[in-house]
């Protein structure tokens, strides 16, 4: 069973924080097929929150096909998230720290690296969404 | 049923003063609705005229599809809980329940006896010697009692500390988990109503200043950071909400229906409480510069 924390004030919907710490419990195999995810009233409990937002944080995974809701019973993980390959992870960190060592060498600062990387992050996703 | 309360153009007036005016509202059903804006704003009255306690100067207003307050069949579907949490003093919390059976035909008192037992309330105690709390809790315990569709809250959380706050909005959330009942509630800080509502409207000024899905408000709502520029050149979809300039900044709130994908700005996003503050400032500076304006009209 894993426990959900919310960050106020952080402008991220509280559905989509419940979401996004399934997402990251399946990624790094916190969660696995079978593992119930606490009732609504059990969050309801815990953090004093809208029934309605875990139940529509459920939905949006179930929509997904991660969970699947057995009435009566709960919501049950399914199926779990590819975890991230550890090979290719190791492989672009090295890139990635290549590519910062050529930007120092070349006079850029700190925040000017994370602007670039702020606007190349972003030109990246916004593809995907436009 | 399709909605919890929809208003078309509703306005109240006190002599020549108006708390509300022109509010024109659809809250769907099944929500936990916040009512956010500063004192004076119209929250009390919008709540009093949805419970029946006022009738409109103008407009209509209907709640689960009903006249507020013109049966007992209506009366019963609402339960309201007035600011303050009032009670009688000398009235025992016992003898709260028993009023409560005798004037309610729906009342459950297994369950609000239960709930008094579960709060660790002494039945035998005056309401007056109650904590703020546990007064609080008790005419919870009462509006739940009476088993309606649908309760409201006027600041309900107001003259609460911390604690007390965090535990009645958390009996309020187990009602909604347990009987699925409507909720709308009213406060001047959006951090109470943050965690708990998934609707807001927010009144400021005697009109209505924002209404919506909380999810879809936070999604909808971007900040904005970037060399400086006119936000006359922005792009049709994007809404200046606020914006502020020094000679080679500006940054803008902005509401937008699609992806801000201008690279040169820093998209970051919004807090709840900077949305609302935003729109309540809005509201301010709209009043004072239109004032003489409406003069020279009327």
């Amino acid at each position: 069973m894993i426990e959900f924390q919310l960050d106020a004030g952080s402008g991220v919907a509280t559905y989509l924080q419940l979401v996004q710490q399934v997402h990251q419990a399946l990624q790094l195999g916190l969660l696995k097929p079978g593992d119930q995810l606490p009732t609504a009233q059990q969050v309801v409990a815990r953090l004093a929150i809208n029934p309605n937002t875990v139940l529509k944080a459920y939905r949006d995974l179930e929509r997904e096909g991660l969970v699947r809701a057995r009435p009566g019973q709960g919501t049950f993980v399914v199926r779990t998230l590819p975890r991230t390959d550890p090979a290719a992870q190791a492989r672009f960190l090295a890139s990635m720290t290549e590519w910062l060592r050529s930007a120092r060498s070349a006079g850029l600062g700190p925040d000017d690296i994370e602007a670039i990387y702020r606007t190349a992050f972003r030109d990246c996703f916004a593809e995907g969404v436009a | 049923m399709n909605a919890m309360i929809a208003t078309s153009a509703v306005g109240k007036k006190y002599g020549r003063q108006w708390a509300l005016r022109d509010c024109t509202l659809t809250i769907p059903a099944g929500k936990v609705v916040g009512l956010v804006g500063p004192n004076g704003a119209g929250k009390t009255t919008l709540l009093q005229l949805a419970a029946g306690l006022l009738t409109p100067t103008s407009g209509t207003i209907t709640v689960l599809d009903g006249q507020p307050g013109t049966s007992p069949a209506q009366l019963a579907r609402v339960g309201f809980v007035a600011q303050d949490a009032p009670a009688y003093a000398r009235l025992s919390v016992a003898g709260h329940l028993r009023m409560g059976a005798w004037l309610n035909p729906d009342w459950d008192g297994a369950q609000a006896e239960h709930r008094i037992a579960r709060l660790g309330l002494d039945p035998r105690q005056r309401a007056g010697s109650l904590s703020g709390g546990q007064r609080a809790q008790l005419a919870l315990t009462m509006a739940v009692a009476k088993r309606p569709e649908l309760i409201l809250l006027d600041e309900p959380v107001a003259s609460l500390d911390p604690l007390a706050r965090r535990e009645f909005l958390q009996s309020l959330m187990e009602v909604v988990a347990e009987q699925g009942t409507n909720v709308a509630l009213s406060s001047h800080l959006v951090a109470d109503l943050e965690r708990v509502c998934d609707y807001l409207v927010v009144l400021a000024a005697s009109r209505v200043q924002l209404a919506g899905e909380v999810s879809e408000l936070l999604a909808s709502h971007h900040r904005l950071s970037g060399p400086r520029r006119d936000p006359g050149t922005l792009p049709a979809n994007q809404e200046v909400i606020e914006a502020s300039h020094t000679d080679r900044q500006s940054t803008l709130l902005i509401r937008s229906d699609g992806p801000v994908l201008d690279p040169a700005w820093t998209v970051r996003p919004v807090s709840l409480d900077d949305l609302v503050l935003a729109y309540m400032s809005r509201a301010r500076d709209a009043g004072n510069s239109r004032r003489p304006g409406l003069e020279v009209v009327r």
